[in-house]
């Protein structure tokens, strides 16, 4: 159904991974939060924790802080680490003063931060409580999305993990497919099925809560992002089964990742080619204008996301790129193994992070793109080299057909810029 | 505990940063969990910085926790002893650390390390950012300046001036330019852009001046004492501050001191009669205490604005605020809650919001004009241009700042000419915006329209009261009702419009 083959000369999937501890120069995951309340129109995430988080939620915000979002924090103050007053009281009143305010909000999610792990405040219970408080308008969860357990993009995967088990059951054939896309996206994928006839298809996370998301033993999953480590173990723990797949990023990984899903439900040969025709000629051809550039130059991925082994395979294959280093906060090889399989022999693939390490290697290999988050990002183009901010990747529509030029483009588009500006005075 | 969306200022180790990045040959080693290093790119997005802050994480990890984050703060001293071989250490804690105990400074003693190690105590749950800037730099000066003789000629220092600061770069460029005309010296400006050896030498000058109280009155404080060195308490900021900000310093030093006034511009420019529009124009002042208070006097004495409120998020600042609302008749809102402020801004109802990031924000949603003067402020307020606040350049820069966001003069009496003009009316858009004009449609008012307080508007007043330009329309529309209520009338007819308007007429 697909002509993916194996790179010769053997992918990376049994490349050593290099493991590295040190300084690790990434988010924490209550910045997930940025994105997962723009696409659960219901919910509020109520961050529990210090100044710290709530400066981080604006310093990553930006602006956006200012359209009335539905996330926020409750800040600790001595008084609660004193245990001068009861905590849990505190929290009951600040929830029942935000509920009051803004009656649309339909979920909640108490967000557990570095200090309220820390002080093992119990908001699990908090959740439970508080559920019943306020059945049946307003579904309380609990999930952690603090810097001890969690890197950036594994919020939204402690998000949907925790929404798993209270999610209703059905025994009917079904796919599922996890990962907050963007909503253009999701519109696609979901008329892609309806052409493959492929359904009833489910989505976590939902639009909102009233949607009909179900879980059961006949549910078969996918995954569109690769950071779903624990939803797909939860998944699995109420029997739904996951079809592996490499991700849907450029025109040969939507097609690999939509054919495993068509194989799943036999879906025939023709048809399938019959649908994906077009968009895939429309893909490629997109792809081929916006990489002109990146044709033949090296990459260098820090870790930041988990985006970067599926990426870094769309990068060498697609945009025939050349990849240094593929760094990634964590490696799973039943969620990357695909990807890295994919991914020809060469580059070190490197799993955790010792910063200044990490970033004497890129110096030595001086590639001509890095991937890096926004604390690197300036200081390495000051000193000569081209960078591409990791965290657009995440927030930028980027996943199937449709996206896959765009996201050439996100890359290619700072080696232009560079080639474009000419600073220095004339000869 | 307290639910926050926006918050004005950051935690205390973000002052910290703040001071180690303005710094050079200091690296601050910082006890905090995976996730912190958000700070960095305040620094390098926000300030645009070509460098990493001077900063290393343990960033430690659930797995770490128990004995084992103490081996991970000394290990990560000693990596950034060997990586930046800098040429003194600052250690602290950041909010999570605080809680697990670990003592950065004791941990950093028992190794030996030979160069001066500076522990910081940064109260995460209680303090706040400008708090541990502040604190920051009062440790730094007292364990690294050397008691010693004076300099020859007369000469200060420079105190306060940050990474992150708002218009540091540029004020310190314009102040050692103006104490320079005065024939003053400048012998340190710290922390911005200080090594460890430079503060060694801060007591060789004569006097200080405190450029921000926020960030430098503590080591100010103690040098006094310490030290010998008299500080200067007006910030010079505005014509009038800046004027008595040299006497201050003909004072301290037994000179005198004629500055060079020929490039000030705000007083002329104030006084041409196209400004004569900016006769009260009600303002309402929100920022930091400093640039508050200085802000205050410039809108008063400088542009003959009528300031209408004050207040400032900094608690470290709320007695001066308070004292000097009284001095202004105004009540003082000393908060760090923005809703507390964009409820005060919609009482008031100024024509004008002088304030941060913030209340550039709540001025965007109320349709009030608003310039920013005080931090948090973001990356379009670090200008590439030069844009003091300070001196006599800094009076010229705060001039077109203030007015630029109101209409001026001659634009508000075109505007109130042609009011009913079928394509200037003010549903028309602004031309400059790219938007097209839309000609004024002609639907009637249906139904008279209820108010807050119950005072109904009769249809003629309604349509009378859309012929008043929009920028000053809100406010004749509450001026008008309380005048109504408080004559406890029920409906506002023409002439009750007309006579408020007689009555508050100024």
């Amino acid at each position: 159904m697909n002509d993916l083959s194996p790179p010769t000369g053997g992918g990376c999937r049994n490349t050593p991974i290099l493991k590295e501890r040190g300084q690790r120069e990434v988010f924490c995951g209550l910045t997930g939060i940025i994105w997962l309340h723009r696409k659960m129109q219901d919910a509020f995430f109520l961050v529990v924790g210090s100044r710290t988080c709530a400066h981080l939620l604006q310093s990553a915000a930006g602006v956006m802080i200012f359209a009335e979002p539905r996330f926020g924090t409750a800040i600790l103050e001595e008084t609660d680490l004193a245990g001068m007053v009861d905590a849990h009281a505190e929290l009951d009143r600040e929830v029942a003063r935000l509920l009051e305010r803004r009656p649309d909000i339909r979920q909640l999610f108490l967000v557990g931060s570095c200090p309220s792990e820390v002080i093992k405040l119990d908001l699990a219970t908090a959740a439970e409580r508080l559920t019943k408080v306020y059945a049946p308008n307003v579904r309380v969860l609990n999930f952690s999305g603090s810097g001890i357990e969690t890197t950036f993009t594994q919020g939204e995967d402690a998000c949907l993990a925790s929404m798993v088990p209270v999610l209703p059951e059905s025994n009917e054939r079904q796919l599922l497919v996890a990962g907050a896309l963007p909503d253009v996206v999701e519109d696609q994928m979901m008329g892609l099925f309806e052409q493959l006839g492929i359904g009833p298809v489910k989505l976590l996370p939902a639009r909102n809560i009233d949607n009909n998301t179900t879980v059961g033993p006949n549910t078969v999953y996918a995954l569109t992002q690769p950071f779903l480590g624990d939803t797909a173990a939860a998944l699995d723990r109420r029997g739904a089964r996951q079809i592996a797949a490499p991700f849907p990023f450029g025109e040969e990984g939507t097609t690999a990742w939509l054919a495993a899903i068509a194989e799943e439900f036999g879906v025939d040969r023709d048809l399938f080619d019959q649908v994906t025709a077009a968009p895939r000629a429309r893909a490629r051809k997109a792809i081929a204008q916006a990489a002109e550039n990146l044709n033949g130059k090296s990459v260098f991925f820090m870790p930041d996301s988990q985006l970067e082994v599926p990426l870094a395979r769309f990068l060498t294959r697609e945009c025939d790129m050349t990849a240094v280093e593929v760094g990634s906060p964590y490696i799973h090889d039943t969620i990357h193994g695909p990807d890295l399989e994919l991914i020809p022999a060469g580059p070190t693939i490197s799993e955790g992070q010792d910063v200044d390490k990490q970033l004497d290697r890129v110096r030595n290999a001086r590639p001509d793109l890095t991937v890096c988050g926004l604390g690197l990002a300036n200081p390495l183009e000051a000193e000569g080299l081209s960078t591409k901010w990791a965290i657009e990747l995440v927030f930028t529509p980027v996943h199937f057909y449709e996206q896959a030029g765009d996201l050439a483009g996100l890359f290619s588009r700072p080696l232009r810029r560079k080639s474009k500006l000419s600073l220095e005075a004339a000869e | 505990m307290k639910l926050t969306v926006w918050t004005y200022e950051g935690p205390p180790h973000v002052g910290a940063m703040r001071v180690a990045t303005a710094m050079k040959g200091l690296h601050f080693v910082l006890h905090a969990p995976q996730g912190d290093t958000y700070a960095d790119l305040l620094f390098t997005m926000i300030e645009r910085r070509d460098h990493r802050p001077p900063v290393t994480y343990t960033t430690f990890q659930a797995r770490d926790l128990g004995s084992d984050t103490a081996s991970l703060f000394k290990d990560a001293a000693q990596s950034a002893m060997t990586h930046f071989d800098p040429e003194a250490m600052i250690v602290g804690a950041s909010c999570t650390a605080e809680l697990i105990q670990d003592d950065p400074g004791g941990l950093a003693e028992t190794m030996g390390i030979d160069i001066p190690v500076i522990p910081l105590e940064l109260p995460s749950y209680s303090r706040k950012e400008n708090f541990g800037a502040d604190e920051t730099f009062y440790q730094i000066v007292k364990s690294l300046s050397v008691a010693q003789a004076k300099t020859e000629r007369i000469t200060c220092n420079i105190l306060g001036p940050t990474a992150l600061g708002f218009r540091h770069r540029d004020d310190v460029e314009e102040l050692i330019g103006l104490l320079s005309e005065c024939g003053i010296d400048v012998n340190v400006v710290a922390p911005l852009n200080a090594t460890p050896s430079d503060i060694a030498c801060i007591p060789a000058a004569h006097f200080n001046v405190l450029l921000y109280p926020e960030t430098g009155e503590a080591a100010a404080r103690w040098l006094e004492r310490t030290h010998d060195q008299p500080y200067t308490k007006t910030v010079p900021i505005g014509v009038g501050a800046t004027r008595d900000f040299l006497a201050e310093v003909a004072q301290i030093t037994g000179r005198d001191i004629t500055p060079d006034e020929s490039r000030l511009r705000l007083p002329w420019w104030s006084k041409s009669v196209d400004s004569t529009y900016l006769t009260g124009k009600r303002v309402f002042i929100f920022g930091d205490g400093t640039h508050v208070a200085a802000h205050a006097r410039i809108a008063r004495d400088e542009m003959g604005f009528e300031v209408v409120g004050i207040g400032c998020f900094n608690r470290e600042q709320a007695r001066n605020i308070r004292a000097l609302a009284k001095e202004y008749g105004v009540e003082a809102l000393i908060t760090e809650d923005y809703l507390e402020v964009e409820q005060t801004i919609e009482a008031l109802a100024p024509e004008m919001i002088l304030g941060t990031q913030m209340e550039r924000h709540i001025g965007k949603r109320l349709g009030i004009p608003c310039a920013v003067i005080s931090a948090p402020v973001h990356v379009q307020d670090f200008p590439a241009r030069y844009s003091p606040q300070v001196g006599f350049e800094g009076a010229n820069v705060i001039f077109d700042t203030l007015v630029h966001p109101l209409v001026m003069g001659l634009e508000e009496h075109l505007l109130t000419m042609f009011r009913e003009d079928f394509e200037f009316h003010d549903d028309a858009g602004a031309s400059h915006h790219g938007g097209k004009a839309v000609e004024r449609s002609e639907t009637e008012i249906e139904e008279a329209v209820a108010s807050s307080d119950n005072v109904v508007w009769l249809k003629d007043a309604e349509r009378e009261l859309k012929k008043i330009p929009f920028f000053v329309r809100g406010k004749a529309r509450r001026n008008t009702e309380s005048f109504a209520a408080e004559r406890g009338l029920s409906e506002i007819s023409i002439d009750t419009l007309y006579e408020a308007k007689a009555h508050f007429a100024r």
